[in-house]
């Protein structure tokens, strides 16, 4: 007689979505200018995002826990969707900090978006060579995040359907394992 | 008082003292958040008066290091672009070019004139939002017409 599956063998997993909450996707602005930092933050919130807000990529990667004063440990729950960084900031830039979180094997699957007063064509290069999400013009327009929000929802979306669909799989698996023990 | 407000505001920007920018920023408030405009402006208030700070006492020392008064006026021009004070960011382009030329006689000249228009704009806005508040909020949250 064939082995069934258990249930339990199955990896089905109750973490349905990377979504911060069934809602909102958590983004993590980084910008060394208090106007600046105030306008992306009522940006986000408008566009119904969660927002948590930095003044420099330093910070930024205290938050990530990606600074070396910290092991991943506590760090596996942080549920960032996107990253939204200025580009010339003193200290690290903001191509500097994409770099890092690129590098980094906990974040580097999280879309890194650079935003820059100056329409430069090989710093916009260099920003897509190493794996920007995309880079926005500032003034950032609401245009813009919604935009940015939408395609993330859909990928979301995409991955929520895949997974369910996956499941779907599993269990006609283990219904035909059921059919064929005749139980 | 509604009509003064809004005649008040379309002369800003038909003087050139707001660009579309500023529209943005009232596009974003609502009943929740009534006072964004104000408050971002008193931040870049807030923000710039530091920035020419350090501005004027780097040219007092009369060392002109363009670099940094380079990057002083990088800073300056983003967050008046940010807030739409057009003016205000024509002065802070021409101040880099002549940063960037070497020209200090230049620089000193823009300066003084970046400094006025700063001041010109700082008290509009202040007398805008002060009517604005008057007349009632809920008028003062939507475009221009």
């Amino acid at each position: 007689m064939a082995e069934v599956l258990r249930p339990e063998k199955l990896e089905m997993s109750n973490d349905t979505s990377s979504l911060a909450s069934p809602e909102l996707l958590h983004v993590l602005a980084v910008d060394d200018s208090m106007v600046d930092r105030k306008f992306i933050e009522r940006l986000l919130r408008v566009s119904s995002c969660k927002v948590t807000v930095v003044d420099s990529a330093t910070r930024a990667l205290q938050y990530l826990g990606l600074d070396g004063e910290n092991s991943s440990v506590g760090f596996e729950d942080l549920k960032i969707n996107l990253i939204m960084t200025d580009y010339s900031m003193p200290g690290m830039t903001g191509y500097e900090l994409l770099k890092k979180i690129k590098e980094s094997s906990a974040f580097r699957e999280i879309p890194v978006v650079i935003m820059s007063s100056e329409n430069i064509l090989p710093r916009i290069d260099r920003c897509l060579e190493e794996g920007a999400e995309d880079f926005l013009l500032k003034p950032v327009k609401l245009a813009d995040v919604k935009r940015l929000r939408d395609s993330l929802m859909k990928a979301e979306d995409v991955a929520f359907e895949n997974l369910m669909y996956k499941r779907e799989l599993e269990a006609n698996d283990v219904y035909s394992q059921l059919k064929r023990a005749k139980i | 008082m509604q009509r003064q407000v809004a005649l008040i505001k379309q002369s800003l920007f038909d003087q050139g003292y707001l660009d579309e920018q500023f529209m943005a920023l009232e596009e974003l408030q609502d009943d929740a958040n009534p006072n964004f405009v104000e408050e971002v402006s008193a931040l870049y208030f807030k923000d710039s008066a530091r920035l020419i700070n350090n501005i004027d006492q780097a040219l007092e020392r009369g060392s002109f290091d363009f670099n940094r008064l380079d990057s002083y006026m990088h800073q300056f021009k983003g967050s008046s672009t940010s807030i739409g004070a057009n003016k205000v960011k024509a002065e802070c382009t021409m101040f880099r070019d002549y940063c960037r030329a070497g020209n200090a006689e230049g620089c000193l000249r823009t300066f003084q004139q970046l400094k006025k228009e700063h001041s010109t704009l700082r008290k509009k806005l202040e007398h805008y939002f002060q009517l604005a508040r008057q007349a009632g909020p809920k008028e003062t949250a939507r475009r221009p017409k």
